[in-house]
């Protein structure tokens, strides 16, 4: 199917519409990576023998998607055009809920969601706590189509707005429109798209590249992956319509390797794109020539950063440069480039077709439209989901997450990855808005939300994300290489027990130092983990080096576990999560943890019922602490 | 005459310009599992570098390994959201089972154990992949027998 006139994309939409199978109920399964991991393709191969069997073949559909976004719940399924929903499936369960499917769209009770055990289930996915208050403008499409078929694409109005700028809008008017729309860099630094293009439009030098930013190397997040395999057409479509309105000709999409079913799915779509004439010469016969090519990223984070990512894409270290000139005026080959994140690529097709002013009715006041988040760590409820811009951490950690795990409390949120924060429990109500984030001592970064309860210490998160920054320091500039590695050695000490309290203001000034004096963003940023653990939770570094002791039973040097004979009902199932053999005892008489079998794992805490909680945590045995180690991250 | 890591279909695939260093060295990943360094000559000269330029990139990405792989390479997941919900337990159980510390391998070459900067599964972790195939939701004692049942599979070949 080519291309060659924009009409021929209304005519293969309509043909499509007219030529779709008419089934009375579509089962539709996700299979993102999530999905596989959990089980979804042993489900889709008893869900298609059952359908076979059944003999409800041309009756019920079956639609393989990318994710829905609720992947504590994997493998999940959506039983259409009821919207039934059901979570954490066996292929067992699959004939149940064909012969429901088939029998008028009944709803099969025992598989729906339920709030806690003996609730009423919740029939629809609109109406589970997860998707409720959320606004689900980029992810919603990703229930319905299948990310392998260019044709579901289409189906759904894809590459209309692509049309729509070629042949109804100059470049400037795109630009103006993006501009018009507020749209901010959604990779975390948050600039004004528009204005970006604009400088690349203006910029003298030819070719013009575009830049697709997928190198999703924040721990802890993966909207890009999610986007990436639940719509690969729609980034494309947004990087086809930059690229026209900025003038450029080469186009260059870098997924990190990590990522095996996105760079399969982006591949696929790019190959589709190019036959059906929306990449290449003439781009649905108009005047426009434009191509992509996929890159792989290779596991190093710091090609993330913009510099680092040209190095990358034109084969060197991912050594970053200091800016200016930034990438807008010389980027690949030294030629302007447009680097955009995957999640803003995605927002353009949309604001072309809905207009800028749909995509502004909702957010907050410098920060437009949705954002999407990995809601992930120590909380109910956890995936991606997409809110508008200005709700509160606390309406997606309590009302969309469910608030922390049963028996624990929230004590704090870290959002935007190594280079963002840890705010506490008490400023949940801060909006998810670039400023207010910022004033609150995190950023927005590029959506990562972990949640941490009673069971996170805090020296151990900051120990965590220096360390992180240390491995991943590419050794460029010295403040970074050396000053991370410093951080970690002076926090390994304190979580060790083994540091005196004018460390604390060793600490801060070396971050400081290393804030004001490193080369690139990811250098000046690393310490901000520290610093605003230092800000918010002083008193747990206090309790480390003055006690000697982790109010949060984490860190192993200073840690003992026991089990209270008075509490402990004799369940066992300490005894079964125990890796190292430590814990004995007898049915239902209380059980014993051996100190010199045990491996301070903190297993046997999290497997006691949060009713009983009979495993203490106390300080290290004979308050002593344990032997000086070098470095204790692998 | 029979080069094992002949690479010349790859390189008959590029252009030759050192901006296609890195795709060549996936592809060459890819299919023998690692970069052999008996490749980096022939590599240097299709590119016109050097090959100390074409090892300091090779060496700098993690992905990239100049040794072929063990028959299990186990690597476990440390991002962020894997950590607070118990990663590093995972990792050292592992290391206990095998008696190796991540990052080395079993003296017989049957498993290689790593651990990674985040594998974009958050919402399931703890998570690690195993030959490939990712296992959520990971116990240290799930972690344990998972090790004993390759070791067994290992035994029985």
């Amino acid at each position: 199917m080519r291309l060659a006139h924009p009409g021929h994309l209304a005519d293969w939409r309509t043909r499509l519409r007219e030529e779709a199978p008419a089934f009375e109920r579509t089962i539709v399964v996700t299979a993102g990576t999530c999905g596989r991991a959990s089980g979804a393709m042993p489900l889709i191969e008893a869900l298609r023998s059952e359908i076979d069997g059944q003999g409800f073949i041309g009756r019920i559909g079956l639609l393989i998607t990318g994710c829905h976004g609720y992947c504590e719940a994997e493998p999940s399924l959506v039983v259409q055009p009821e919207g039934y929903f059901y979570g954490r499936l066996k292929p067992s369960d699959a004939a149940e809920i064909v012969a429901a499917a088939g029998t008028r769209g009944r709803f099969v009770e025992r598989l729906g969601y339920k709030r806690k055990p003996g609730a009423r289930p919740v029939r629809r996915l609109a109406d589970l706590p997860f998707y409720r208050k959320q606004h689900r403008r980029l992810t919603e499409a990703h229930l319905g189509l299948d990310p392998e078929r260019i044709e579901d694409y289409v189906l759904r109005g894809g590459y209309g707005a692509l049309a729509k700028a070629l042949f109804e809008m100059t470049a400037s008017a795109v630009i103006e429109a993006v501009e018009a729309s507020g749209l901010r860099g959604r990779g975390g630094a948050g600039f004004p798209t528009g204005f970006k293009w604009r400088i690349v439009r203006n910029a003298a030098g030819h070719p013009k590249h575009v830049v697709g930013n997928a190198d999703e190397g924040d721990p802890g997040a993966y909207m890009d992956r999610g986007l990436l395999e639940g719509n690969p057409h729609a980034i494309l479509e947004g990087m086809i319509i930059g690229a026209y309105a900025v003038g450029a000709s080469e186009g260059c999409l870098y997924v990190r390797a990590e990522y095996p079913l996105a760079v399969a799915n982006i591949r696929r779509a790019v190959d589709q794109a190019r036959d059906c004439g929306l990449l290449g010469e003439n781009i649905l016969g108009s005047e426009f020539h434009f191509d992509v090519r996929v890159a792989q990223g290779a596991g190093a984070f710091v090609s993330g950063e913009e510099t680092a990512l040209i190095a990358s894409i034109e084969g060197r270290r991912p050594h970053p440069r200091p800016r200016p000139p930034y990438p807008s005026e010389s980027g690949l080959g030294g030629r302007p480039t447009v680097i955009n994140n995957v999640e803003t690529w995605a927002n353009i097709a949309p604001i072309i077709d809905r207009g800028p002013d749909w995509f502004a009715s909702v957010g907050a006041k410098r920060s437009r439209g949705t954002k999407i988040f990995s809601l992930v760590g120590r909380v109910r409820r956890t995936g991606l989901v997409e809110v508008p811009m200005g709700v509160s951490l606390r309406d997606i950690i309590e009302d969309i997450g469910g608030g922390a795990l049963p028996g624990h409390t929230l004590k704090a949120v870290q959002t935007g990855g190594p280079s963002g924060g840890c705010l506490p429990a008490a400023s949940l109500d801060v909006k998810v808005d670039y400023e207010d984030l910022a004033r609150a001592g995190s950023i927005m970064g590029s959506g990562g939300l972990i949640v941490l309860d009673d069971r996170a210490c805090m020296v151990d998160v900051a120990r965590y994300f220096v360390g992180f920054a240390a491995e991943e320091s590419c050794g460029k500039c010295a403040p970074c290489r050396i000053g991370t590695r410093r951080l970690r050695d002076m926090l390994d000490r304190i979580v060790a027990g083994l540091a005196e309290p004018a460390d604390l203001d060793r600490l801060e000034s070396l971050a400081r130092t290393v804030q004001a004096a490193s080369l690139c963003g990811l250098g000046r940023t690393a310490v901000n983990p520290v610093l605003s653990t230092l800000r918010y939770f002083c008193a747990e570094y206090k309790a480390h080096i003055e006690d000697r002791s982790c109010p949060a039973g984490v860190c192993r040097d200073l840690l003992s576990y026991a089990i209270d004979p008075g509490l402990c009902t004799g369940c066992g199932l300490c005894r079964k999560a125990c890796p190292a053999g430590a814990i004995t005892g007898r049915p239902r008489s209380p059980h014993a943890v051996s100190g010199e079998r045990c491996v301070k794992c903190g297993a046997c805490a999290d497997a006691c019922p949060p009713d009983v909680k009979a495993v203490r945590i106390g300080r290290a045995a004979d308050g002593s602490p344990g032997p000086r180690r070098g470095r204790r991250r692998p | 005459m029979n080069d094992p890591f002949d690479i010349r279909d790859i390189l008959r695939g590029t252009g030759g310009r050192p901006g296609d260093l890195i795709g060549i060295l996936q592809t060459v990943q890819d299919r023998f599992g690692h970069v052999p360094a008996a490749v980096l000559p022939s590599l240097a000269r299709h590119l016109r570098l050097s090959p100390g330029e074409i090892y300091g990139v090779l060496s700098f990405y993690p992905r990239f390994s100049l040794r072929p792989p063990a028959r299990h390479v186990i690597e476990v997941c440390l991002g962020t959201a894997c950590h607070v919900r118990g990663g590093e337990s995972v990792a050292r159980e592992i290391g206990r089972a095998l008696a190796i510390n991540p990052g080395q391998t079993t003296p017989g070459g049957e498993f290689d154990l790593k651990t990674v900067n985040c594998l974009g599964c958050c919402a399931i972790g703890p998570v690690l992949r195993v030959d490939g195939r990712i296992e959520a939701r990971v116990t240290p004692a799930r972690a344990r027998d998972l090790v004993l049942e390759l070791q067994a599979g290992e035994r029985k070949a």
